[in-house]
């Protein structure tokens, strides 16, 4: 086993990077003759600055952590699943028809009902590209690139037709959104800010799917179909089933994710024209929150945290210092290749400390991650 | 892995302590209201290149502007920066009137939170410019009643819920479109028109359905054939429509939104006319563009300034139209439009002031 | 309408369309037959289609613009193949790095050395002398301009270089088995430098393609998630050259065939019509299931141990 000195330099690395990839940042930002200090001074006030600011910060995080949890369980099943966006976008629509048709019902019970309607739309759009790719050899990233498209053109027409709001049918400018959800349909909120309660079910949720992933049986086999496929068969697990059961699962997460956008910030659905305006691009960040959590569902949670921060103050450090909001786009890249970078000396490390163990895995008899969960204990 | 983790998470939380930041996890007990911050605290912000006395900031009108494009979209947002720094020169450059703005905001959470930062800094008006803000817009105005916030485009100014402090702002890009229709349908030989659009909702299907109106009104059997891409930004499908167009026999093109840039090449190219909305675009393509819908928003910029200066925060929708003088005819002078085709778009400029021409948008 | 028109202009569009597809898919091929997976091309495309913009607009020289696209995408390869092969990152996390990246820095290039929207005169249509003058035939492929004829000349080459030269013996060694093509002393990581780079050039071309070729402005986000479209292209054509331009093609006609459906006013919503060159796509691939596995060893970096 590791030292703690050892683990809490590894846990540190993403920091470092984050510290290196801002450096870059700093040297823009004198090129666009803005005070680098002053910029990452407004960063640090729009995520943390006040209440309010850790609020935002924590609402932003609601989305990544959701997708990023769906992530989790598709790549540890190694199908990757750059679909979020559109899963997103049909979770959202199905679960705003649910506060839209059934009214007269109690406030929690639609907002459940809701957050299962957007489970089942997220299950649809990942489980047709998980089938796809278990029955038909499609592969998972054409698949979800594709339907991230028909998703947006979907929502283009949804929104513009049969679920527009019937106010807007009577004006000339008939903006595409639906009506607004009714006050009693929306996620409570937990403190005298944006703050609602999505975000103790993102937390709830990240739970589940980690007892999911390392605490049933379902949630081995998809670890043992993603570290090798071949042996998981011999074993006699349904590799194409488990492969459709993980990214149905990781679209339902991304659904749900939809679902909270609405009836915890936006309280309708509106478009633009593209799937970021409703996503606000949690499809893509998810994916990259993930990485930084380690594929981890509990990993996860801070590494949306500090991913969402980096997004809100990012857009306050825009408006303070009114510099372009591309470099902050740019900005963001560069702090993902520089923390996916710096997992190579984290793994080098891992490597030389546990060379022994890592053989093991690689023979793909035993998918254990984490050594308090072995497949036997798991499977009795 | 365990062990990890949960270094991780102190880790981040030690960080977040030792840079002087209230711990997360205390976040959401915690109960300083920061939405009511006095707008003292935050000093105002000033454009990167500009140095002006602090007393003259003190005093200077604040306005920030949320736009979903940028401020050189030759489109929307560029419509309404292009404005503001007007009526900033007006009063007297940038000491007496400061912008602020957040272009490219397409995420609406964004947005969102920009609405309530420049609120929270005292800015006296806060424009939301694209309908897709509305609802945070509602949501934000009733927690700083001594901010005026403006959006558009959209005539609700949410009184009927209440709120005071709101200004709405609409466009009838469908005038603008039936004089772009009347000349485009008077210089067409081939009785055959494209348009290119994003899609078919708002300010977009308006101006369209104006253009199709004042095109039939010229020529009954005039053939006027609509793209509508399916997205603000795909310049590339928005040319291949614009070639599809020339390619069906089309010899006049239009289109709306900021990708249509892509298809203004085109029209170059294959040498057809093209007519710009909600922008002058003429600087695009100097030999093809024949006229403009230019939106001049001063129109009701001015007057909501004026209310906001006498203490009315909201409560007025203001339309721009040909007749108030927010929506503008700009020709191309290079292009020698002939005078009867001139004559005629002028009668239709004449005729929906005075209200006898009356668009059907239905 | 004139159903010889209609059929001319579908082709014709559906020729231009493919153009930017297959650069940067044929690029994307050579890289995942090495191993690599670049979730990067849009970026790479973006830098790319603005490198060429600007020094084209500045100078008036499309030949200068194109090879600055040239740099900025091999730089771009350069910066990524250093991050996969080196530093042996996830490739698909820090391809969306990269495409971040690119989104990012061109419209910060564009917004402080252009600030508007701005046209070039780009590449002419050239035509084909004799060929260019067939009825029916020659207008659709051999009156275009030089961007498309490099990109379908591409995939011949490509395929050439891929199958039937040491180099693409290698590349695809590199892809299926490194352990045993380093072990043959093969180098892995300089392979996938080369391929990379390569891919970086050709998405680089493809942006050009579009700014300086085909529509002649530039536009943040212009590609608007093309390169994306390109990546899934490769896998419709299963990691070869003639498969990748059957899976550009498709795309592309049904893309032009859904503009001329709403020209021709068929009574089906808009975005159902803009849906189908994805839908059809998907519903192809199915129909013509496919075992082709990918390369055996794409997405793993390569570690010789030391």
């Amino acid at each position: 086993m590791r030292s703690k000195l050892d683990s809490f330099v590894d846990a540190l690395l993403p920091v470092f990077a984050t510290l290196a990839a801002l450096g870059v940042g700093a040297l823009m930002l004198l090129i666009l003759r803005v005070n680098p200090g002053e910029a990452y001074g407004a960063l640090w006030e729009g995520a943390f600055g006040s209440t309010n600011a850790i609020a935002e910060t924590l609402v932003k995080s609601v989305p990544l952590l959701l997708v990023g949890l769906g992530i989790c369980i598709a790549f540890r099943a190694s199908v990757i699943n750059i679909g979020a966006e559109g899963q997103m976008i049909i979770g959202g629509l199905m679960a705003t028809q649910i506060g839209l048709v059934f009214t007269d019902l109690p406030g929690w019970m639609v907002i459940i009902m809701a957050i299962f309607a957007g489970f089942l739309g997220g299950a649809i759009w990942g489980g047709i590209p998980g089938a796809l790719k278990a029955y038909f050899n499609v592969n998972e990233i054409l698949s979800t690139v594709m339907m991230n498209a028909i998703a947006v053109q979907i929502m283009n027409y949804m929104l513009r037709g049969p679920m527009i709001d019937p106010a807007q049918l009577e004006k000339a400018s008939k903006i595409p959104q639906t009506a607004r959800l009714a006050d009693a349909f929306r996620l409570p909120r937990l403190a005298p800010t944006r703050l609602h309660l999505g975000f103790v079910i993102a937390i709830a949720l990240a739970i589940l799917v980690y007892i999911l992933l390392w605490r049933t049986t379902l949630g081995y086999r998809i670890r043992a179909v993603g570290q090798n496929p071949h042996a998981s068969r011999y074993g006699g697990i349904r590799v194409r089933r488990r492969i459709v059961t993980a990214l149905l699962l990781s679209g339902a997460l991304a659904g749900i994710a939809g679902a909270i956008q609405v009836y915890g910030v936006n309280y309708r659905m509106i478009t633009d024209g593209s799937s970021t305006g409703f996503t606000g691009g949690a499809g893509f960040n998810g994916i990259v929150a993930a990485l930084f959590g380690q594929l981890h569902p509990i990993g996860t949670i801070p590494a949306s945290i500090f991913f969402g921060a980096l997004l809100v103050g990012a857009n306050k450090m825009q408006r303070a210092v009114q510099i372009p909001s591309a470099l902050i786009g740019a900005l963001n890249g560069l702090v993902v290749i520089f923390v996916v970078s710096s997992e190579m000396w984290r793994n080098k490390r891992q490597k030389d400390r546990l060379s022994i163990e890592s053989d093991v895995v690689n023979m793909g008899e035993s998918p254990s991650d984490d050594p308090t969960s072995t497949p036997e204990e798991v499977l009795a | 892995m365990k062990k990890l983790l949960f270094v991780l998470v102190l880790t981040f939380a030690l960080v977040l302590t030792a840079c002087g930041g209230a711990p997360v996890e205390e976040a959401p007990v915690e109960e300083a209201p920061a939405e009511e911050a006095p707008a003292q605290e935050a000093p105002a912000e000033e454009m990167p290149s500009e140095e002006a006395p602090v007393e003259e900031m003190a005093e200077a009108f604040k306005v920030a502007v949320i736009m979903p494009s940028s401020t050189t979209d030759l489109a929307f947002s560029q419509s309404m920066f292009d404005a503001l720094l007007a009526i900033q020169e007006e009063m007297g450059g940038e000491a007496a009137m400061e912008i602020a703005y957040s272009e490219g905001m397409f995420k609406v959470d964004d947005a969102a939170a920009a609405i309530r930062d420049y609120a929270a800094e005292g800015f006296n008006l806060v424009i939301a410019h694209g309908s897709q803000y509305g609802s945070s817009l509602q949501e934000i105005a009733p927690d700083f009643p001594e901010t005026s916030f403006a959006w558009g485009t959209t005539l609700n100014t949410f009184s009927e819920e209440g709120i005071n402090n709101v200004f709405a702002y609409e466009a009838n890009s469908q005038e603008g479109g039936y004089v772009n229709g009347v000349i485009a349908a008077s210089l067409s030989e081939a009785g055959v028109i494209g348009v290119v659009g994003p899609i078919e909702a708002g300010d977009a299907s308006l101006y369209v359905k104006g253009f199709v109106a004042g095109a039939e009104a010229v020529n009954a059997d005039v053939t006027v054939n609509i793209n509508w891409i399916g997205s603000f930004s795909d310049v590339a499908l928005a040319a291949e429509a614009a070639n599809t167009h020339v390619a069906a026999g089309a010899d006049v093109l239009t289109g709306t939104a900021q990708m249509v840039v892509g298809a203004v090449g085109v029209a170059e190219a294959s040498g057809v006319l093209w007519f710009g909305t909600q922008s002058s675009q003429t600087s695009l393509a100097a030999d093809v563009v024949v006229a403009n819908q230019v939106y001049d928003w001063t129109v009701a910029l001015d007057e909501m300034i004026a209310l906001i200066k006498e203490g009315t925060y909201g409560g007025t929708a203001y339309t721009i139209t040909l007749d108030n003088g927010g929506i503008v005819m700009d020709y191309n002078g290079a292009y020698d439009l002939p005078a009867d085709v001139k004559a005629a778009a002028d009668a239709a400029v004449e005729g929906i002031k005075d209200g006898s021409i009356v668009i059907p948008v239905e | 309408m004139n159903p010889e028109l209609v059929i001319v202009g579908v082709l014709t569009s559906g020729i231009r369309l493919a153009t930017p597809y297959l650069y940067a898919a044929i690029g994307e091929t050579f890289g995942q037959r090495s191993g690599v997976l670049n979730l990067g091309v849009d970026g790479q495309m973006l830098l790319g289609a603005f490198a060429a913009f600007y020094v084209a607009f500045t100078t008036g020289n499309l030949w200068l613009g194109l090879l600055a696209a040239i740099i900025v995408g091999a730089l771009m390869g350069l910066a990524m193949a250093f991050v996969t092969v080196n530093l042996q990152a996830v490739q698909g996390i820090s391809g969306i790095g990269f495409y971040l990246f690119g989104l990012g820095m061109s419209e910060l290039l564009f917004k402080m050395m252009l600030g508007t929207v701005e046209t070039v005169k780009g590449f002419p249509i050239v035509s084909i002398p004799f060929l260019g003058d067939i009825p029916f035939v020659g207008k659709i492929f051999f009156q275009q301009n030089i961007m498309v004829y490099g990109a379908f000349l591409l995939v011949p080459l490509a395929w050439f270089i891929l199958n039937k030269t040491t180099l693409g013996l290698k590349i695809r060694a590199v892809g299926e088995n490194p352990e045993a093509a380093d072990s043959l002393g093969v180098s892995v990581a300089r392979i996938r430098y080369f391929t990379i780079i390569l891919g970086g050039i050709l998405s680089g071309l493809a942006g050009a393609s579009m700014s300086i070729a085909l529509l002649n402005v530039f536009q943040q986000n212009m590609t608007s998630g093309l390169g994306f479209i390109a990546v899934a292209l490769v896998y419709f054509g299963a990691w070869r050259a003639w498969g990748v331009l059957a899976g550009a093609l498709l795309f592309s006609f049904v893309n032009s065939i859904q503009l001329w459906m709403q020209v021709l006013n068929v009574p089906i919503p808009s975005e159902i019509a803009v849906m189908l060159p994805y839908i059809l796509t998907i519903i192809v691939l199915v129909l013509t299931v496919s075992r082709v596995r990918p390369p055996s060893a794409l997405t793993k970096p390569f570690d010789r141990g030391d």
